[in-house]
């Protein structure tokens, strides 16, 4: 990975919809430069994709329920954690799956259209693994910062004079 | 033409008489007026205050810390100060005796000129530059001497241009690299040049360095940094522009203790004390606030790149802008003066920018865009500028 790669990802990482030509400027590099770096950073999937960020409660659609569960295993020899995490994070309502230090093991993030919809999975598949030992829930009430972003009121609008020395 | 006796005429100084408002002023309300402009004309960061640093200051409220601090400022943040221009740039200053914190660059300014101009003393400032200088030079009764420079040369000073107007009542130097309105930078070399005839003609240094920072081709040379300069120079700087502080007022002024103690005699008399809950964000800039200022600085880099690349490519002549946050592109062969271009670029694309000749000689037939606006914005001011000037060109 050379500097200009590193530049690259971390303003894309911020601004996905950058334009090309825009970012061929911004690294002083030329354009089809740019779009080589991409395909080249997108094949080596270090670049997995692009996305919206998108706050579903300024929307009319009904709003989904987020829960995040500690999980706690027992790991295989061999295998480690890894084989019970692929059997979780392969459903798709877990949103995210991560290994953790401390008093459990796997954190889950599940979305849902409702809690009951949460309980059954958590009843059903999860604690259901042989692996698992047990499940802590936690539902989020509400989103305030995520991936970087401040959710809800932005107070920190530009409040400069429009001319100044 | 009958005057009541008995009603107060207004009973200025002449010294107040003699300077004229800022030319930006004019800018101001003719944009303030108008609704959905794209301002380029914004001499100040589009960042807010790193949280870490507005926290501290929190903090320090929290704790009742409302009292004045020594006139220098707090003993800690000179201490800061004097240890960051020593790794930062190669310049040693005794933080009890050659530190100020003062309210802003700009204070920092008005009391090296008091502290140095006596009446009729010629003051040569190197322009286009910060609007403020010949102004505070005319209030501490000197005479400003414009030093043009211009963009076949970078916006560099050529040392020849210096000797050229020196006289016998010139007693000082003032310049300011990266320099606001053209982003011009000087490296070791010219600075050298300029040294000489300083040294030659014993003049005192005022090297306003608040852009330092905002270095994006290498790194910046601190004027007094360079050899036999230390003991003439007074370092004006302040967190301003770094650290996105602008409404803080809180700079500071570094120089030989002969230099410091004149000046700490005004600063104490006028002002007292830089404000302490400042004093307190500016010690935690200093010490925590590096990472997230390298990090507007790699933005202000590729805005630069992106912006100054544009205007080019839209067709106008722009010397590559080492610093600041500023690009200073010729308008000259519109037929435009910088007035009128900004003027009517203002009315019929709704972009503001800043006339060049605002900022003293060699501004004329320039505009002055700040880049530090989003990308969209820079984006869009890019086509706007772009569609006036064809339309100009028929």
């Amino acid at each position: 990975m050379n500097e200009k790669e590193r530049e690259l990802l971390s303003l894309i990482e911020k601004e996905g919809r950058m334009k090309e030509e825009s970012l061929a400027k911004m690294l002083d590099t030329p354009a089809d430069e740019i779009a080589a770096m991409l395909k080249s950073l997108e094949n080596r999937k270090v670049i997995l994709g692009y996305s919206a960020l998108i706050d579903w409660s300024k929307t009319d659609i009904a709003e989904t329920v987020t829960a995040m569960i500690d999980v706690k295993v027992t790991p295989k020899r061999g295998v480690g954690f890894d084989e019970v995490a692929e059997r979780i994070y392969r459903f798709k309502e877990v949103k995210a799956l991560y290994l953790m230090s401390g008093t459990y093991d796997l954190s889950v993030s599940i979305e849902g259209r409702s809690m009951s919809d949460i309980a059954q999975f958590v009843s059903e598949k999860l604690s259901t693994l042989d692996s698992v030992i047990s499940t802590t829930t936690h539902f989020q009430l509400k989103k305030y910062k995520h991936d970087g972003v401040i959710f809800g009121q932005d107070e920190e609008g530009d409040h400069r004079m429009v001319v100044s020395p | 033409m009958s005057i009541i006796k008995t009603e107060h005429q207004p009973r200025l100084s002449a010294a107040v008489n003699r300077i004229q408002p800022s030319g930006i002023r004019r800018f101001f309300d003719l944009a303030s007026s108008m609704d959905n402009i794209i301002s380029l004309g914004v001499g100040e960061p589009d960042f807010s205050t790193p949280w870490n640093i507005r926290e501290a200051s929190i903090h320090s409220l929290e704790r009742g810390v409302t009292s004045y601090t020594a006139n220098a400022g707090l003993l800690e943040l000179r201490a800061a100060i004097s240890k960051y221009l020593l790794e930062s740039f190669g310049v040693d200053y005794h933080p009890e005796s050659e530190v100020i914190v003062t309210v802003g660059a700009s204070e920092g300014i008005d009391l090296a000129l008091r502290a140095i101009v006596d009446p009729g003393d010629e003051v040569l400032i190197v322009e286009p530059c910060f609007v403020s200088y010949a102004p505070l030079v005319s209030l501490a009764g000197g005479v400003p001497v414009p030093v043009p420079t211009s963009i076949d040369k970078n916006f560099e000073i050529d040392e020849n241009d210096l000797k050229e107007r020196l006289t016998s009542k010139t007693k000082a130097l003032m310049l300011s690299f990266p320099n606001n309105p053209t982003g011009a930078v000087m490296g070791k070399e010219g600075l050298t040049k300029v040294a000489e005839v300083v040294k030659d003609h014993n003049l005192v240094v005022l090297s306003d360095e608040i852009y330092a920072e905002l270095t994006y081709d290498g790194d910046h040379t601190s004027f007094p940094s360079i050899e036999g300069m230390k003991e003439r120079t007074i370092l004006i700087s302040g967190f301003s522009k770094s650290y996105a502080m602008t409404g803080w007022r809180i700079g500071y002024l570094t120089a030989p203790k002969p230099y410091a103690e004149a000046m700490l005699k005004i600063h104490q008399y006028a002002m007292m004390c830089a404000s302490t809950m400042a004093q307190y964000a500016a010690l935690e800039a200093m010490t925590n606030g590096r990472e997230e200022m390298e990090e507007m600085i790699i933005s202000y880099r590729q805005r630069r790149n992106y912006f100054v690349k544009s205007l080019k490519e839209i067709g106008l002549t722009c010397h590559s802008p080492g610093g600041a946050f500023y690009a200073f592109p010729s308008i000259a062969e519109t037929g435009l003066s910088s007035e009128e271009f900004a003027e009517q670029l203002l009315l019929d694309q709704k972009v503001a920018v800043v006339p060049g000749h605002v900022f003293g000689a060699g501004g004329e037939g320039h505009i002055r865009c700040s880049y530090a606006a989003s990308m969209e914005q820079l984006e869009e001011a890019i086509d706007r500028i772009g569609a006036f000037l064809k339309k100009l060109n028929g």
